[in-house]
């Protein structure tokens, strides 16, 4: 059984690129390094679909194929808010979920950062206000970051992640 | 069936399937869909409408070999008709849907409970009522009393899972009532992404609204986008050049490849077996880089649009992806011997989460997880529009209905596609690749019906004069599937549920909308 695993495994090599994120990443291992000098760990993240298409969805787990390798980087998408310095949301608030995204954003301890993806979480998008829909993510919480797309690309998923980590997280850090 | 055998008054539509269509009398809905019942006929889908006079209308379609649309207009103040959800199971929360946005009563029905609406609005608004224009807003301070089935006994207890889960996944709420880790039930509460998509649609011009169709479920696009489109241009009576016909197939069985190749890893990942998802989710990868190439997106969202599609492939292009086709084959053949060669893999696949012949057809199971239980349906060959009705598709099934009959169908169906991109490639017509455009036609309604990777994706559209669209109805085959995994995790224990759920991979926003 290991046999063809390991021919597969070695057949295919690494693909993950070398520079995952345009302009002033050069490559990922200083995003790695930028990420711990700001937090000192992995950054993790808490993602909620608060109405979303499942686009948004499809290019944020693709984040995690070998070509971007997210956990490489050191960021990870944990299952409990608790755990979560990000809330990473997505698609128009349906109202229905308007009291889950509520609770899930009080379960993460301070400082959180949250970061609407998708062009339905800046301003409701295609499906806009309605009686069944809030609207953009900032209708419901506050937002640090909003990254526009329908959906937007991985790569551009990624860029605002660290932008959002950047621009909330230093100054705690008394860097500049 | 034959449909002469249901006596109704039905005539033939414009479509490039065979549809029927006719009005019937309260007695008769309940007949034909007696009748059909009794037949295997199938229900395609359920909604409701109002007319301008302020009368409502309630419609159904059926598969009976051909499609079959029947309308039950109910006279004027009356809000009532009957049920049909005691022959057909996944009327219920059909019926209960048009309940919450149309505020008609299925008479009779055992189940009436709110589907849709979560009481974020009141009881007795209904948006798709045409005197409502949807923007209506109101304080979340209403009680949300929804009454869960409870399963009582000794050592019964209830695991409460949702609507937020673990992992990049679209919400719902899941209630388990267990002994020990076994299931003795499951009750789905769906409906936390309804976004007012039917109300929406009656605000846009008909030429605008497959952008809308396009993301009723992102992992659809493809195919929700030609549904809608089939629908308009079947009002329209707008004939397609054939490239554009060819070039929407290309795009759809590479939807199809994607959604198989994400699944596949997801269910190997599942399984506990981590070394499917990276190379499963690499290949998908480089089909979606390809897409966003030559079609503009990664998941080709409107590519497909009225009339046609948006952009021409060149021979260069067709090159490329005829390279990425055997690339693909190359490495999926690979892995799908390691998949099968690999026994902790199967155990967890075989006999886990079963739909029988027997649930599935009773339940209505639909579209890719049908076939996985030997129902043999599939949109292409059933009601085959072009280019599908000039090809030969080879339709997958196993009989065993079990997570492991979901793998090898996606298996056999990805391989399939392969095949069909080759051959649609191999004749694709010279010419334009959309009609002349006019802005807009005269009014009337049609339906359009397209085999996504789930199952068939079928679109009611009603246009009126001024070329806006007065009432859209798009369904997902998750309608049908949804409730058949309430039976299939039955007897399992509660951590295979993951992988039960992942194997059919239903759709929230397309069923929720
Ligand atoms: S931004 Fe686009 S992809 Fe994302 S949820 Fe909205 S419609 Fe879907």
């Amino acid at each position: 059984m290991m046999w063809p695993l390991i021919r597969q495994i070695a057949k295919v090599g690494i693909v993950t690129e070398k520079r995952p994120v345009a302009q002033e990443m050069e490559n990922p291992k200083e995003i790695h390094d930028e990420i711990l000098k700001i937090l000192g760990r992995a950054l993790t993240i808490r993602e909620v679909d608060a109405g979303s298409c499942n686009g948004c969805e499809l290019e944020l787990n693709a984040l995690g194929n070998v070509y971007y390798n997210l956990e490489g980087l050191g960021i990870k998408f944990v299952a409990s808010p608790r755990h979560a310095d990000m809330l990473l949301v997505t698609g128009p608030v349906a109202r229905s979920m308007s009291h889950a995204l509520a609770v899930t954003n009080e379960a993460m301890p301070d400082p959180k950062i949250v970061v609407a993806v998708g062009d339905c979480a800046i301003n409701g998008g295609i499906f806009g206000t309605s009686y069944a829909s809030l609207g953009g993510v900032s209708k419901a919480l506050k937002v640090d970051l909003a990254i526009p797309g329908c959906p937007p690309e991985p790569i551009v998923i990624l860029e605002g992640i660290l932008t959002a980590v950047r621009y909330r997280m230093r100054p705690r850090t008394g860097e500049k | 069936m034959d449909i002469a055998n249901l006596e109704l008054d039905v005539s033939a539509m414009p479509a490039e399937f065979t549809l029927f269509r006719g009005e019937v009398s309260s007695d008769e809905w309940s007949t034909a869909a007696f009748a059909i019942a009794e037949d295997h006929g199938r229900l395609v889908s359920l909604w409701g409408n109002q007319r301008g006079d302020g009368t409502f209308v309630l419609s159904s379609v059926y598969d009976i070999g051909a499609l079959i649309w029947l309308d039950l207009p109910l006279a004027k103040g009356s809000i009532s008709y009957p049920d049909i959800s005691g022959l057909f199971p996944s009327a219920n929360r059909l019926q209960r849907a048009v309940g919450d946005l149309l505020g008609l009563e299925a008479a009779g029905a055992a189940d009436s409970r709110p589907w849709l609406n979560h009481r974020m609005w009141p009881a007795d608004y209904f948006p798709l009522r045409k005197a409502n224009s949807g923007k209506e807003e109101f304080a979340d301070d209403l009680a949300d009393d929804y009454q869960f089935v409870q399963v009582l006994g000794d050592g019964v207890h209830e695991i409460a899972v949702g609507p937020v889960h673990a992992g990049i996944i679209e919400p719902g709420h899941f209630r388990f009532s267990v002994v020990g880790e076994k299931t003795l039930r499951l009750e789905e509460r769906l409906g936390y992404t309804h976004k007012g998509v039917d109300k929406a649609f009656e605000q846009l011009f008909a030429v605008d609204g497959y952008r809308l169709a396009g993301r009723m479920s992102g992992d659809s696009t493809v195919a929700y986008a030609w549904s809608y489109c089939m629908s308009l241009e079947n009002i329209w009576n707008w004939k397609l050049p054939e490239r554009a016909t060819w070039l929407r197939a290309i795009a759809l069985e590479r939807e199809r490849i994607a959604n198989h190749l994400g699944d596949l890893g997801a269910l190997g990942n599942d399984a506990g077996f981590a070394f499917g998802l990276s190379q499963f989710m690499r290949l998908k990868e480089d089909v979606l880089r390809l897409n966003k190439k030559l079609f503009s997106h990664r998941f080709m969202m409107d590519y497909i649009c009225p009339g046609g599609v948006e952009r021409d492939v060149d021979a260069d292009g067709l090159a490329v992806i005829l390279a990425q086709c055997a690339v693909v084959e190359e490495e999926v053949r690979t892995l799908q011997k390691i998949y099968d060669d690999h026994s902790g893999l199967q155990d967890r696949f075989m006999t886990t989460g079963i739909v029988t012949f027997d649930v599935a057809t009773k339940l209505g199971l639909t579209g890719m997880a049908g076939r996985a239980s030997g129902i043999i349906h599939d949109v292409r060959i059933d009601a085959s529009c072009a280019p599908y009705s000039k090809m030969d598709v080879h339709v997958s099934s196993r009989e065993t209905g079990d997570v492991c009959a979901r793998v090898d169908v996606r298996f056999d169906e990805l391989f399939e596609s392969l095949r069909l991109i080759r051959n649609l490639i191999g004749n694709l017509p010279m010419g334009a690749i959309r009609t002349e455009y006019v802005e807009r036609g005269p009014e009337g309604s049609g339906a359009g019906w397209i085999e996504g990777w789930r199952g068939g994706i079928f679109t009611a559209l009603y246009v009126d004069s001024k070329g806006q669209i007065s009432r859209c109805h798009v369904h997902d085959p998750s309608w049908q599937n949804w409730p058949v995994i309430e039976y299939a995790v039955i007897g399992d224990i509660v951590p295979d549920f993951p992988l039960i759920n992942k194997s059919f991979n239903l759709s929230y926003s397309g069923h929720d909308r």
